[in-house]
């Protein structure tokens, strides 16, 4: 299987006031094309900081970070903003979509920022993505018209748009309520099927059941690393929730 | 990242909070249609001021006997009469700058026809006099070189002249009047001037070569004025320096010695006149350039609440491949449409603004192609500068913080 994470020895300190604080202090993993991941943690676990680092929004302070091959500790901002712009995709708890405007324009502005796309194919993959997430009817419709499942797919739609190397969720079901929670995963289940690279991160330990490996973080450092042999279909969760009242 | 694609996004943000782009606007559009009309008042009494000076002849040089009179010091008689008919031969062939040359030697009298009378003056002169003041004949014919030659009774007559003796309607031409004591023949009726910036009237004259008003009413040989008209405008001064020369010489002045003549030129009373008019306009438009300035300060208050209101929207750019410069791009583009909107908008508001005043107020307006072109790209300006503090702010924050801000 193809590496498309590899961190060795990862630390980042930030200063506050006089003190250091170790946030990470020497993680080391390797995420294989295809995998589901979920990293664990409690608050001050260091999970907020690792999913920076995944995410190339921050560099660490010492360690190696290649994503997709390429080194991204020696990258200045302008080069670390192409590289989330043309291998990561972006699911936040709170969605993040752009206010009073429509579906297919939000899932567009990855692109936005990527000059090889001219306008049109920069349309055809925003309805691509769309569809993809099963919102090929509300192509047009606006971030305010939508409930808040709806606008997670969206948001999924926007991460999926620039066919990243890796899906980088924070929390990505922390606002919504437990059957929209299990269609999203549903919605993530699907895309990991379909060979797209995950990581979820999360403190909610139920979700670690529907991926495929799960990290957890503590105090900094790694505790468990382990591949979860029996993976639940969030599809038969979903199917066993009491049915919503019409 | 492309710049129509920065564009559609600002025009997007902007649209998203039309009422607020508006009111901000409002200030550019205020401030430059100020601006413009005001200095279309300003240009436009400038204009009309101008345009009655060059109607006297802007290249209008005049040369008086006597010195200028400091401390008091009675002049001599002899000063009053330095200015010799030699004087005006040789300013006529030894001068390049010069084109018209005119003694001038005037008397003011009762002017009577029949049972009416007025008083006028009546001006000595020859036939380049014409040309100088730009008074055209309007009926009748010009006296001779032969008439000034003899000295001859002839006389051309002003329109109010002829108002105040030709009640009747009669045409004066070829008709006599009497100019105190001494007839004079009507050769020619001159073309109405109307009146001068300064409210003299330029109809009320006799004009009549200047052999016979020396001889015949003021029994002098001296000339009580020299007029000439310089090439142009722009030749005035280096006229006047040919004719200090020639004067000088003539009157055998040692260098270290007064003039005794006086040379005063239209140009003068020209700029002065206009750099009053300038003066108003310079306040005007400083008036009117600091509410563009306010409208800025509006522009830039608005940019920095919408950069703080927007700061998840930043993040989240930030976090999806927008640079730096991207944000910075994007809020200078949304602050320079929010002022060149509003400039061109307050142009067209300006320019009605002006012919509203010229119409409703009769007052002269001149929209000089530049004041609309600079008030526009001083609010461009005015876009950048303000601009750019909020958009540099945005595009320094940290997309990880930005993100989460609540």
């Amino acid at each position: 299987m193809k590496e498309v994470i590899r961190l060795e020895n990862i630390r980042r300190d930030f200063r506050v006031g006089d003190e250091t604080v170790h946030a990470l202090r020497g993680v080391s993993f390797t995420i294989a094309e295809g995998e589901f991941v979920t990293i664990m943690g409690t608050s001050g676990s260091g999970k907020s900081t690792l999913l920076n680092t995944l995410g190339c929004l921050d560099t660490p302070t010492a360690g190696e970070y290649y994503l997709d091959g390429v080194a991204v500790r020696t990258m200045d901002k302008n080069q670390r903003a192409t590289l989330r712009n043309r291998k990561i995709g972006f699911v936040f708890q709170s969605y993040n979509l752009l206010a009073k405007t429509t579906a297919i324009e939000n899932v567009e502005l990855p692109l936005m920022y990527n000059p090889s796309y001219s306008a049109s194919a920069r349309r055809e993959r925003a309805v691509e993505a769309l569809r993809a997430v099963g919102l090929g009817d509300r192509l047009l419709h606006k971030s305010n018209q939508m409930s808040g499942g709806q606008m997670q797919r969206v948001a999924i739609a926007r991460a999926l748009v620039n066919d990243p190397a890796v899906i980088l969720a924070d929390e990505a079901t922390g606002n919504l309520d437990t059957r929209t929670s299990f269609e999203v995963l549903v919605l993530f289940q699907e895309l990991h099927a379909a060979g797209r690279t995950i990581i979820f991160v999360t403190h909610n330990p139920e979700i670690a059941q529907y991926s495929s490996r799960n990290i957890t973080l503590r105090d900094g450092r790694i505790t468990s690393d382990v591949v979860n042999g029996n993976i639940l279909r969030a599809a038969d969760a979903l199917a066993q929730l009491p049915k919503q009242e019409e | 990242m492309n710049f129509t694609n920065l564009f559609r996004i600002a025009v997007k943000a902007l649209s998203n909070n039309k009422l607020r782009g508006f009111l901000t606007m409002l200030g550019i559009i205020i401030g430059v249609a100020s601006v413009i009309t005001m200095l279309a008042i300003g240009q436009g009494s400038k204009r009309s001021i101008q345009a009655e000076i060059s109607e006297m002849g802007s290249n209008m040089i005049m040369i008086h006997p006597g010195g200028d009179r400091r401390g008091g010091v009675q002049l001599s008689a002899d000063d009053m009469e330095s200015l010799k008919l030699r004087d005006l031969e040789d300013i006529q062939s030894k001068t390049r700058y010069v084109t018209y040359v005119s003694p001038a030697v005037n008397s003011s009298r009762q002017a009577v026809y029949g049972a009416n009378n007025t008083p006028t003056t009546v001006y000595g002169v020859n036939l380049d006099y014409l040309d100088i003041r730009r008074y055209k004949v309007a009926d009748g014919d010009v006296f001779t070189e032969h008439d000034i030659k003899t000295a001859a009774k002839v006389c051309l007559i002003g329109q109010s002249v002829v108002d105040e003796l030709f009640t009747n309607g009669e045409n004066p031409v070829g008709k006599v009047i009497r100019f105190g004591t001494i007839p004079f023949r009507i050769v020619g009726v001159l073309e109405s001037k109307g009146y001068n910036s300064m409210g003299m009237d330029q109809d009320d004259l006799i004009i009549a070569p200047y052999t016979t008003v020396q001889k015949r009413i003021l029994a002098i040989t001296h000339l009580q004025e020299i007029v000439c008209s310089a090439l142009s405008e722009a030749y005035t001064d280096d006229a006047i320096d040919e004719i200090t020369d020639i004067l000088r010489t003539n009157h055998r002045l040692k260098a270290d010695d007064d003039d005794d003549f006086s040379i005063r030129s239209q140009q003068e009373l020209s700029s002065m006149l206009t750099s009053t008019t300038d003066m108003m306009t310079v306040l005007l438009a400083a008036v009117a350039g600091i509410s563009l300035l306010v409208g800025g300060i509006g522009i830039m208050n608005i940019m920095y609440v919408s950069v703080t209101e927007r700061t998840r929207e930043i993040g989240l750019r930030m976090s999806i491949g927008a640079k730096g410069r991207d944000i910075l791009a994007q809020f200078l583009i949304e602050s320079i449409l929010i002022s060149v909107t509003g400039g061109l908008i307050g142009v067209v508001f300006g320019v009605g603004a002006a012919l509203v005043v010229n119409i409703a107020a009769a007052f002269p307006i001149y929209i000089q192609p530049w004041s609309v072109f600079l008030s526009f790209a001083v609010c461009t300006l005015t876009g950048v500068f303000f601009g750019w503090y909020p958009a540099q702010k945005a595009a320094m924050l940290d997309p990880i913080e930005a993100i989460r801000y609540e």
